[in-house]
């Protein structure tokens, strides 16, 4: 489902002498429906880098990123974009939305552009932050105002309101209390069992041991190592 | 698919100045792109020559019309382009008061793209007009106030009820949150998102506003000294920058 | 008076507005830009009609006046004196007696006949003028057929008094193709300017316009499906005549409020009374 070949990246930072980082070399693995691999090494190993790469957010130097028969280092942004409607969902660490915007408008939104109908698409969305604990009197606020580890949980409600096939997950237990981490690691074994790919960066040690079928350990793709 | 709008190497002169240079790009159904670059880097000028008020000095802007498919704008006749313009374009101007005729009720405003291509019957176009208003969260109740009593936000927000009513496929946006304050922003980029997803609607928006484009626009067009140096998926552009002045505007900016 | 060229404009200038004359007459309805002249009297007081007027009359014709219908109003007396000094023709009162007939904001209740020329004042040609500001833009919506704006402004008459509060100057469309101001007429008037058998020349002196309909044009009133053109007038009749057909001027006629409806037509009102019809307070 997702699959990466010989894939590169380097930064060059025009504004600061034009220095080129390199980042990640080589990298190539693949990942099949239902399965979970988790991206492991320490900080600054280039995990997060290769997240964003495989959702589009960052661009690849060189090699190809499959997404099903999509390869998202060529793709134009119109089919990338219809890729992360309909195939790819994306949990990143940090909510980023228009302000003002209700939770359950927030949560419902990657259902709209699917086409659900906006009655569904609220149901559904109602459903997800009542998993996650989410009061019901603060559905109709904007999430901006709350606090870190409920907006985190608005974020994983928004990305698991629509079925993806494909998911990337960035930290997704992280400052959650037990019982809430409990719902969410309930949740990507429910995506597993569907056939969702997933990978994932877990720094929570047992979640990984949990619902992950292999760990792949990002140093390996460090230019350093390799040569 | 057919493009929507496929516009191809533009270039407008002004003397031995260059306003804009060889852009072009194709706009499918429903995408809405984004043309950031400061002030000077030709973005105005290249949405002018896109909608008629300009005419390039060479290039093409073929639309896909309902009627005859894929036509050059450029080269067609006045009367066509200025229909296309009240039916299937709209354009949403910086300052309320160039796209809304201050003198005339809000329902006159939304209703004279109605009367424009031919509805003659009062109560439906007053009708409309007021479900327009709402549509745009104005109260139907000031239907017959003039714009001179609505405040900004509402006043950017009727001109997009008067641009929208006619369910145009195209919207040139031209800074539409330039000048509000940012909490009325807020709330008119989320107007805009719904409609844009609810009618289908593609759309250009020209801003300096990086905030604007990240949370409007699929796609991103960064522009300087009138040509394109870097084009691609908005978070990516903005996220991921490859091109020199790219880099260097994303990084003068406040937290997006 | 022999100093001045026959009705006052010399024969270059009568060419040129002849012109344009001939101009509108081959595009009914369509503003025909003039060079207008200075003429002996202010902008406002009928220089455009008196120049329409000055380049159609021939030492043959017989003139009439008339200012809101009325004959012996100081605009029409000037006019029809500076005709009088300038061309030597024969002047009436008599609307059927008359060939050329000069107008301020009225068209006579008789109805006109083939070989009449009714030539009317007209202050602002321009119909779109209160809604677009702009001469090129107007311009270029009558080139084009873009008339939604006309709309707009009876939609806001309705909106702002829930009927079509225009009561005079009140657009109509010419041969199913341009707007055209019917110049201040009442509506009243405005079901007479179609299908009429007599020539109508509109003349905008400041604004150096000339539009006109021939014979027999098609003139419609511009309304909407649910709010139809209607043509008023006051309800009443004449207090002279009795007349219950014509359009009525109301008069006050002292301190306590007191106050007669008469014909606003004074030859109208006349040759009715002098065939011995009597309204309410006739004497």
């Amino acid at each position: 489902m997702i699959e990466l070949n010989n894939v590169s990246k380097t930064f060059t930072l025009h504004n600061q002498g034009a220095a080129v980082i390199e980042v990640l070399n080589d990298v190539s693995f693949s990942v099949a429906p239902g399965e979970c691999v988790a991206l492991t090494g320490a900080s600054g190993a280039g995990k997060s880098t290769l997240m964003r790469m495989i959702y589009g957010n960052y661009l690849a130097r060189s090699g190809e990123i499959r997404i099903g028969d999509v390869d998202i280092v060529q793709a134009e942004p119109r089919t990338v974009i219809a890729l992360r409607r309909e195939v790819l969902g994306y949990v990143s660490q940090f909510l980023r939305v228009v302000p003002r915007v209700p939770t359950v408008d927030v949560v419902a939104e990657p259902l709209r552009a699917v086409g659900v109908s906006a009655a569904d698409a609220k149901a559904r969305a109602e459903e997800v932050l009542q998993q996650l604990n989410i009061p019901e009197h603060l559905w109709t606020l904007s999430p901006t105002t709350f606090s870190g580890g409920e907006q985190q949980r608005v974020n994983i409600a928004r990305g698991f309101a629509h079925s993806y096939p494909a998911m990337l997950l960035d930290e997704p237990t992280a400052s959650l209390d037990a019982a809430n981490r409990e719902v969410v690691l309930q949740l990507i074994e429910e995506a597993k069992a569907r056939g969702t790919a997933i990978i994932g960066i877990f720094h929570d040690e047992a979640a990984r041991a949990r619902v992950c079928d292999r760990e792949i350990d990002a140093r390996q793709f460090s230019p350093e190592v390799a040569a | 698919m057919t493009p929507l709008l496929s516009v191809r190497g533009i270039t407008k002169r002004y003397g031995a100045h260059i306003g804009c240079a060889d852009v072009s790009f194709d706009l499918y159904p429903g995408e809405v792109m984004g043309i950031v670059g400061e002030s000077g880097s030709g973005k105005s000028t290249l949405l002018n020559c896109m909608v008629g008020h300009l005419t390039p000095d060479a290039g093409e802007v073929v639309f896909d019309t309902r009627a005859n498919g894929p036509q050059d704008t450029v080269t067609m006749s006045e009367p066509e382009r200025r229909m296309l313009s009240r039916t299937d374009w709209a354009f949403v101007h910086q300052h309320a008061r160039d796209g809304l005729r201050m003198g005339v009720s809000a329902g006159g405003n939304v209703g004279e793209r109605l009367m424009a291509v031919g509805e003659r019957h009062y109560g439906d176009i007053r009708d409309k007009a007021s479900d327009w208003l709402q549509r745009v969260e104005i109260d139907a109740a000031r239907v017959d106030d003039r714009p001179t009593t609505f405040s900004g936000g509402m006043q950017q927000r009727l001109q997009i009820a008067r641009n929208l009513v006619t369910g145009p496929r195209l919207v040139f946006m031209d800074e539409p949150t330039g000048g509000l304050d940012v909490s009325v922003q807020a709330r008119l980029l989320d107007l805009l998102r719904g409609l844009v997803r609810d009618m289908g609607l593609s759309a250009i928006i020209v801003t300096h506003d990086l905030a604007v484009v990240r949370l409007l626009a699929d796609r991103l067009m960064v522009m300087k000294l009138g040509r394109v140096v870097e084009a691609g998926l908005t978070d990516q552009v903005l996220d991921d920058p490859q091109h020199a002045y790219s880099q260097l505007l994303v990084s003068s900016v406040l937290q997006v | 008076m022999s100093a001045y060229n026959f009705a006052y404009l010399d024969e270059q200038t009568k060419r040129m507005i002849r012109r344009a004359i001939l101009k509108g007459l081959a595009i009914p309805g369509y503003q025909v830009p003039f060079a207008s002249r200075e003429m002996p009297m202010p902008y406002g007081w009928g220089t455009g009609g008196v120049q329409v007027s000055a380049a159609v009359l021939t030492p043959e014709d017989t003139f009439k006046v008339i200012d809101q219908g009325s004959d012996d109003t100081t605009n029409a007396v000037s006019i029809r004196t500076f005709f009088e000094r300038t061309a030597g023709v024969e002047t009436t009162t008599t609307t059927s007696d008359a060939s050329v007939i000069q107008t301020r904001h009225r068209i006579p209740e008789e109805p006109l006949q083939e070989g009449q020329i009714l030539v009317y004042q007209v202050p602002i040609p321009e119909p779109l003028r209160f809604l677009e500001p702009r001469e090129s833009e107007t311009r270029k919506m009558h080139s084009l057929e873009e008339y939604g704006l006309m709309h707009v402004k009876l939609y806001e008459d309705i909106s702002c008094h829930g009927h079509i509060a225009t009561a005079y100057a009140y657009p109509v469309k010419v041969e199913g193709r341009y707007v055209m101001d019917p110049s201040p007429i009442p509506k009243f008037d405005n079901p007479k300017l179609g299908d009429m058998a007599a020539i109508q020349l509109f003349g905008a002196g400041r604004e150096q316009r000339i539009y006109a309909l021939p014979p027999y044009t098609e003139v419609v009133s511009l309304d909407f499906e649910d709010h139809p053109f209607e043509a008023s007038k006051a309800e009443h009749a004449c207090s002279l005549c009795g007349a219950e057909d014509s359009y009525l001027d109301e008069v006050i006629i002292d301190d306590a409020g007191g106050r007669m409806f008469v014909c606003s037509d004074s030859d109208y009102c006349e040759s009715r009374q002098a065939a011995g019809h009597k309204g309410k307070d006739a004497a």
